[in-house]
């Protein structure tokens, strides 16, 4: 593994200066020194969920985590409770398909019962782009974006760029590729903001059916087929393709999306030699990724993307709830 | 029957050249001389105080009879969207809604073109334009089976009914709450192509050739879509289009933070398209300008964007933000109370929106510098879903006779 350098966030700044922000909504919000000093934040992390026999820090002890989901999501929920629970809250989900929002009230009403028990911090996921903003504009408490729509997600990006420093020691001047339906997808809006703003170069390798229009405006180039966005890339991400894409809306199969965007072990043989795999999960083995390149250990860094997700989110959780806990310098 | 004199007034005469001095004779509810007129003796001569005297303003298309918002901004009348909780597709319904402002406000309702505005069966439209109904309207949306909108542009034209259409591409904006564009991206919108517009456009120019009837599209707000209605209207069709304030002020980065009081249909455009919406004023290619007032409460727009519903409420602004088009030159002030009443008038064959004897003592002394500021929350309106809010403007009615009667 190449040496990690981690440069200072920035000249002069301690304390609550670090990282001014109540929320977590969107990268948009983000300098590139505060993603920096949440990946430093992270790095910590990283190291003690892998070398310690006990996990269990203490720092939020107390303090009442909501984990909100008003959408499903299996790996992101567990891991935001994994991180909550590994810094000593309490986490408490609450799931749509169990809460009252099934029975017609709003989400702002949804919104002012989870403020009124009092929750120190609330991670919110939500199919409507800026609802998880909206939610945040009438609470009390630190809010997190796990996930709004196709709008953002913000510490898919963040875990994602701290597997990206940890294997590849930096980012100035990484190809870094983002393939698949970029249309639908929060995570390549994140990381395309994250990745450009830390120096990267993105592109962004969708057929034209799934391409945003003006994604040059987010930091990425637009490239297909995606052969050509693959040529030279130190790093392939991949996007998952939603099962209701596939019927011939977007893309007129599976097979036939597998054919022309499938990430296969020849088409991999285009990026660099030593080029880094990646995909947010949940996979379509055999749809946008082929198994043998999503197992292949030297190549893929899909398992260590979700190591890295507990890592960044205990530190986004402790970092946002610093000036709760009155940390010295975060009042 | 009573008879007055309003004097001491400028007069913005939409069939006018410029703003002068003259008196306005009025009979009961009728005007019956304008302009430099000898005043009679026996009437009671009503002091303008050297105001801007202008027709009532008559609102091409709004969603709600809100008569507090509509007199704030001058207007007199306006003619209700067939949109409402029962699509306006029947006779009684027609007659309701006329009744609904009078005395002191007039609806003109629109007939539903096509039964609860499905686009699929004619509506009853010959009964409800017996009931009171001014025009045929195919609502929010595109009727997008072009068979039926032949025949709804035939039928009407044979009632002398002018059709006034929705242009969107149904199959292109499909679900789209936004323009396609840097701001949809940014902010994960569903979204569609500004040309949705203009392919609805070409369509139904085409249709209104084939059976000659008479078209009115409610927004226009492109540049292609205001191209292919210049060409219709050299070639001689009876097309029309209007247009809303908030096209020509607003583009489409006013959503940017999910604002859901810029939620609109059709969406906000681009600044290109905001700026050929402007050229369009001023050249003469739009005819209209409506409010499209729709009042909506925060059960309605406190809500994630595209689960908001779309509407603004306009009515109280209308005037204000129309005067800035005065201001900057693009218009004069009589050809902006041609936009504003007297073409709206026209559309809807009714004797108002002029100073012509016989029109309808329906009139507004307009100050029209006096500034103010837009506040969401201090409207007349039912609700305060301005996309404005907090913006200076200018320009105020302070005085509404409806029918020869001071409100």
């Amino acid at each position: 593994m190449p040496d990690i350098t981690v440069p200072s966030p920035s000249p002069d700044l301690t304390g609550r200066a670090l990282f001014p922000h109540r929320h977590l909504l969107s990268i948009a919000d983000l300098k590139p020194w505060e993603i920096r000093f949440l990946l430093d934040e992270a790095e910590h992390w990283a190291k003690s969920n892998r070398n310690g026999a006990r996990k269990h820090d203490d720092r939020l002890t107390g303090m009442t985590q909501i984990n909100a989901f008003f959408e499903n999501s299996t790996r992101t929920l567990l891991s935001f409770e994994i991180a909550g629970k590994r810094l000593g809250a309490d986490v408490v989900n609450m799931h749509a398909g169990q809460s009252s929002v099934k029975k017609g009230e709003t989400l702002i009403d949804t919104a002012m019962t989870l403020n009124a028990m009092a929750a120190d911090v609330i991670v919110i996921r939500h199919a409507s782009s800026g609802a998880v903003a909206l939610i945040a504009g009438k609470v009390d408490c630190p809010v997190l974006n796990a996930g709004d729509g196709w709008h953002q997600h913000p510490t898919q990006a963040l875990l994602d760029a701290l597997t990206i420093r940890r294997r590849k020691g930096g980012f100035e001047g990484l190809i870094v590729a983002i393939c698949g339906d970029v249309l639908h997808s929060r995570v390549a809006r994140s990381n395309m903001l994250c990745l450009a703003a830390l120096g990267a170069q993105v592109r962004a390798v969708a057929p034209p059916t799934l391409m945003p229009p003006e994604v040059e405006m987010l930091g990425a180039t637009p490239y297909h087929p995606m052969d050509e966005g693959l040529d030279g890339a130190d790093v392939v991400m991949m996007l998952r393709l939603q099962n209701e894409r596939m019927d011939g809306a977007f893309i007129p199969s599976a097979r036939e999306y597998h054919m022309l965007y499938g990430l296969t072990p020849e088409r991999l043989a285009i990026a660099k030699p030593n080029a880094l795999v990646m995909h947010p999960g949940p996979m379509n083995r055999g749809v946008e990724i082929s198994s043998s390149v999503a197992d292949n250990p030297d190549r893929s860094a899909i398992t260590e993307q979700v190591e890295m997700g507990v890592a960044i989110r205990m530190a986004c959780l402790d970092v946002l709830t610093r000036s709760a806990r009155g940390v010295q310098g975060w009042s | 029957m009573s008879r007055l004199a309003v004097i001491n007034g400028k007069l913005a005469d939409p069939a006018g050249k410029g703003v002068g001095s003259g008196v306005i004779l009025i009979e009961g509810d009728r005007i019956v001389g304008a302009g430099d007129v000898a005043v009679p003796d026996d009437v009671e001569a009503i002091d303008a105080g050297g105001m801007v005297v202008a027709p009532g303003l008559i609102d091409l298309g709004v969603f709600a009879t809100d008569k507090p918002a509509f007199h704030f901004g001058g207007i007199t009348r306006a003619a209700l969207m067939p949109d409402q909780s029962s699509p306006l597709d029947d006779a009684g319904l027609i007659r309701q809604a006329t009744r609904a402002g009078k005395p002191d406000f007039w609806v003109h309702p629109i007939a539903a073109a096509t039964r609860g505005l499905k686009g699929t069966e004619l509506a009853e439209i010959g009964m409800m334009q017996a009931a009171g109904a001014k025009a045929v309207g195919t609502g929010r949306q595109w009727i997008a089976d072009s068979g039926v909108m032949m025949r709804v542009l035939s039928y009407a034209s044979g009632l002398g009914l002018t059709v006034i259409t929705h242009a969107e591409d149904s199959g292109l904006a499909g679900k789209a709450v936004a323009t396609s564009g840097e701001t949809a991206t940014r902010l994960g919108l569903p979204h569609a192509p500004a040309c949705a517009e203009a392919m609805a456009i070409a369509r139904d120019i085409m249709l209104a050739r084939v059976t000659g009837a008479a078209i009115h599209f409610r927004l226009v707000t492109t540049k292609a879509g205001f191209d292919l209605i210049r060409a219709a209207k050299t070639e001689g069709l009876n097309v029309t289009c209007g247009i809303s304030p908030a096209y020509l002020f607003l583009s489409d980065n006013a959503v940017t933070d999910f604002r859901t009081f810029a939620r609109l249909s059709p969406p906000l455009r681009s600044e290109d398209d905001r700026k050929a919406s402007i050229g369009a004023v001023a050249d003469g290619t739009v005819d209209v300008i409506t409010s499209s007032h729709d009042p909506r409460g925060p059960e309605d727009k406190r809500l994630p964007f595209a689960d908001a519903a779309p509407g603004m409420a306009g009515a109280e602004t209308l005037l204000a933000l129309s005067l800035n088009l005065v201001r900057e030159g693009h218009v004069s002030l009589n050809r902006l109370m041609t936009l504003l009443s007297a073409n709206p008038a026209r559309i809807l064959g009714i004797d108002a929106g002029s100073f012509a004897p016989g029109s309808a003592a329906d009139l507004i002394f307009i100050d029209p510098d006096t500034p103010w500021i837009v506040d969401s929350t201090k409207m007349a309106a039912q609700a305060g879903n301005t996309p404005f809010n907090r913006v200076p403007v200018q320009g105020r009615a302070r005085k509404i006779m409806k029918g020869g009667v001071f409100l």
